[in-house]
């Protein structure tokens, strides 16, 4: 969030922070309003220079400074900041009221009491409402309690993308839970990487003896731009979908979105496994259309033939 | 913004905020350094207009009174308990709550002002931890072009005027709307309120709202009904859960796990000399079964109902017969 905050705010907040805090370093202060250490050094002189009418030596902002450290002398009246702003307070208090309904957030009272503060503070937030309704996946309870233990799982997960169960030991490292679906962060040791899995993928779950080992070099994912980031190494395809199918656009990330006639849409959609995609496109029948590549198009046309031929083949068809 | 701005509009806000009396704009103008370069009546007016619309906008309460003596006329100050963050203090895990809570948002403005507002509280003495290290981290999405123009006409109780597109066939419609809230449910974002063209209370999806978000009229205009359900409302005009409708397929041996995870197996049956299961699952309205069954191609046939088969096999055909032209 480096440099996102703007400097008129940051200058107003400053003094308040530096008062609240005498003698402290300037590293420190330049880190928690996410800017460098000269710029910090900048604001401190700027408001060095402001101060009450008069404007004498003795109406101005003082500060002393001692080694690395920095200390307000004066503070020309600036002792407080400003309120929370109407987003600022919305930001803030709608998400606190999301945390204290999400099921399985620790200490969920201390989160109810932040938000009454909060809201006695900076106001309520009316008219905003984040349902984080999770679904009680069967699996939650377990992972709940490896994640509170520090064990390690033993999971059957189903991957819609090969359409396959598989059977994997992971290291659990957090819940993450995203638009009203949980998943499960964890070290796969069978892939060696961080991987996220869905709970209601989660087959079967069995809590191991042995504890939770994730290897130092292992990173929370971040989260910050989505869950999901389309790989460059990924394949593409361009489909044109009928209105019917225009619900793909929105329910899958698609690269770009082309308006067509009567409502259809030709979208860029990257994908990792063909498989997956051949099912996508083939259970669409005739609300899409493969313009790239001409090997998807080809591989749809076979398995669609294919399946023709096959239940061609049932007894009922045999006899009429 | 310049630092000579940045100074000035410090200087302002320290001035008026010292100020008991409503200072007039011609006072200011000779007190505040940097107004004394305005090199004429018209640029400095332009400039101290400038810098109220600037401290307004970012919450700084300006007020407008009559000012006393010999100046009378109109002058501006700052009442010092509309100005200030009230006393706040939160005990450590209430600030890791607050920390984890600003982290919610997957939104560049969201989480921006959720960012402000940590900035302000750490100002007023409260340690707020930048990295939480929670066990449990929720995201909401937010990325919608009219959430922010929403929430704004929501606290500020104006009409908003929309275009929303609510078939993809169809052609975007305007839509007046008295907005009461807007509701994050299941991952997507939607508007609630009263529709003035419908007369109803109706729900929008923010995603199909294709324009621009307009208000109309002036603020507090809007009433919401006491005690209203915002979720409530949502939640019910969602589409209701599907009817299950059985149907027996017969799946490839090792094959279509996705199908087969709601699947009773019932015995074994080869088809087309390919080992395979025979089963019982309970699926969905037939237009997404049919969807679900055909993406499997060979792997998945249906022996029952007539019509599931029947909606399968045509589209596959319709894969076949387009792809051939």
């Amino acid at each position: 969030m480096a440099g996102a905050t703007e400097r008129l705010p940051r200058l107003l907040a400053l003094v308040p922070y530096l008062l609240a805090r005498p003698g402290v370093l300037i590293e420190e202060a330049a880190a928690d309003f996410s800017v460098t250490v000269r710029q910090l050094r900048r604001d401190l002189e700027l408001l060095w220079m402001c101060g009450l009418p008069g404007y004498g030596p003795d109406d101005l902002i003082d500060l002393s400074f001692e080694g690395d450290t920095v200390t307000v002398t004066f503070d020309a009246g600036m002792r407080r900041p400003l309120r929370l702003s109407g987003t600022e307070a919305t930001a803030l208090v709608v998400a606190l009221r999301a945390l204290a309904e999400t099921p399985g957030v620790p200490g969920a009272g201390s989160v109810r009491q932040a938000l009454a503060k909060i809201e006695a503070a900076a106001g309520q937030a009316d008219g905003v409402v984040v349902g984080l309704t999770i679904r009680e996946e069967a699996a939650l309870t377990v992972v709940r309690d490896a994640l509170e233990g520090r064990r390690a799982l033993r999971i059957c997960y189903y991957t819609p993308s090969r359409d396959t169960i598989s059977e994997r030991t992971v290291d659990p490292m957090r819940l993450l839970v995203v638009e009203g679906r949980s998943y499960l962060e964890a070290w796969c040791r069978s892939a060696e990487q961080v991987r996220l899995f869905r709970l209601d993928r989660i087959e079967h779950v069995t809590t191991l003896d042995e504890p939770a080992m994730p290897p130092p070099h292992a990173r929370p994912t971040d989260c910050s731009t989505g869950l999901f980031r389309a790989q460059p190494d990924q394949r593409l395809a361009v489909l044109t979908l009928a209105p019917d199918a225009r619900w793909v656009a929105e329910y899958y990330p698609v690269e770009e979105l082309i308006e067509g006639e009567g409502g259809s849409a030709t979208v860029r959609m990257r994908y990792a496994e063909t498989g997956w995609m051949v099912r996508l496109v083939l259970g669409l029948g005739a609300d899409v259309v493969v313009r790239e590549p001409a090997e998807l198009a080809a591989a749809v046309r076979q398995r669609a033939l294919a399946a023709i031929r096959r239940s061609n083949h049932l007894p009922s068809h045999q006899t009429g | 913004m310049s630092s000579a701005r940045a100074e000035r509009l410090i200087n302002l806000v320290l001035c008026l905020l010292s100020s008991r009396q409503y200072l007039p704009a011609e006072r200011l103008r000779r007190i505040v350094p940097g107004y004394a370069d305005a090199p004429s009546d018209e640029a400095f007016f332009r400039m101290f207009e400038r810098d109220k619309a600037e401290l307004r906008e970012l919450g700084v309460p300006v007020e407008t009174g009559r000012a006393p003596g010999l100046e009378a006329g109109e002058g501006y100050r700052i009442a010092r308990r509309d100005y200030e963050l009230p006393d706040i203090d939160l005990e450590p895990e209430e600030a890791a709550a607050v920390a984890l809570a600003a982290r919610l948002w997957d939104s560049p403005q969201l989480a921006g002002a959720a960012h402000g507002a940590l900035l302000k509280l750490r100002a007023a003495g409260v340690e707020v931890d930048a990295e939480p290290s929670a066990l449990v981290q929720p995201r909401v999405r937010a990325s919608d072009p009219a959430l922010i123009p929403l929430i704004s006409a929501v606290q500020a109780r104006q009409v908003v005027r929309f275009p929303y597109r609510k078939h993809p066939a169809v052609q975007p419609t305007a839509r007046t709307l008295e907005p009461w809230g807007v509701v994050s449910w299941q991952g997507r974002w939607y508007v609630v309120g009263h529709d003035r063209d419908r007369d109803a209370t109706r729900c929008f999806r923010l995603s199909r709202i294709v324009g621009p978000v307009r208000t109309l009229g002036a603020s507090g205009a809007v009433r919401r009904p006491a005690g209203v359900d915002l979720l409530g409302i949502v939640a019910g005009s969602a589409e209701p859960p599907p009817v299950a409708h059985p149907a027996r397929l017969w799946l490839a041996e090792g094959r279509a796990h996705g199908l087969r995870r709601h699947a009773r197996v019932l015995g074994t049956m080869t088809l087309e000399g390919v080992a395979g299961d025979l089963v019982a699952v309970e699926l969905p309205g037939h237009d997404v079964a049919a969807r679900w069954i055909a993406g499997l191609g060979p792997d998945a046939v249906v022996l029952e109902p007539p019509e599931l088969a029947a909606a399968v096999r045509a589209r596959l055909v319709a894969v076949v017969s387009r792809s051939a032209i």
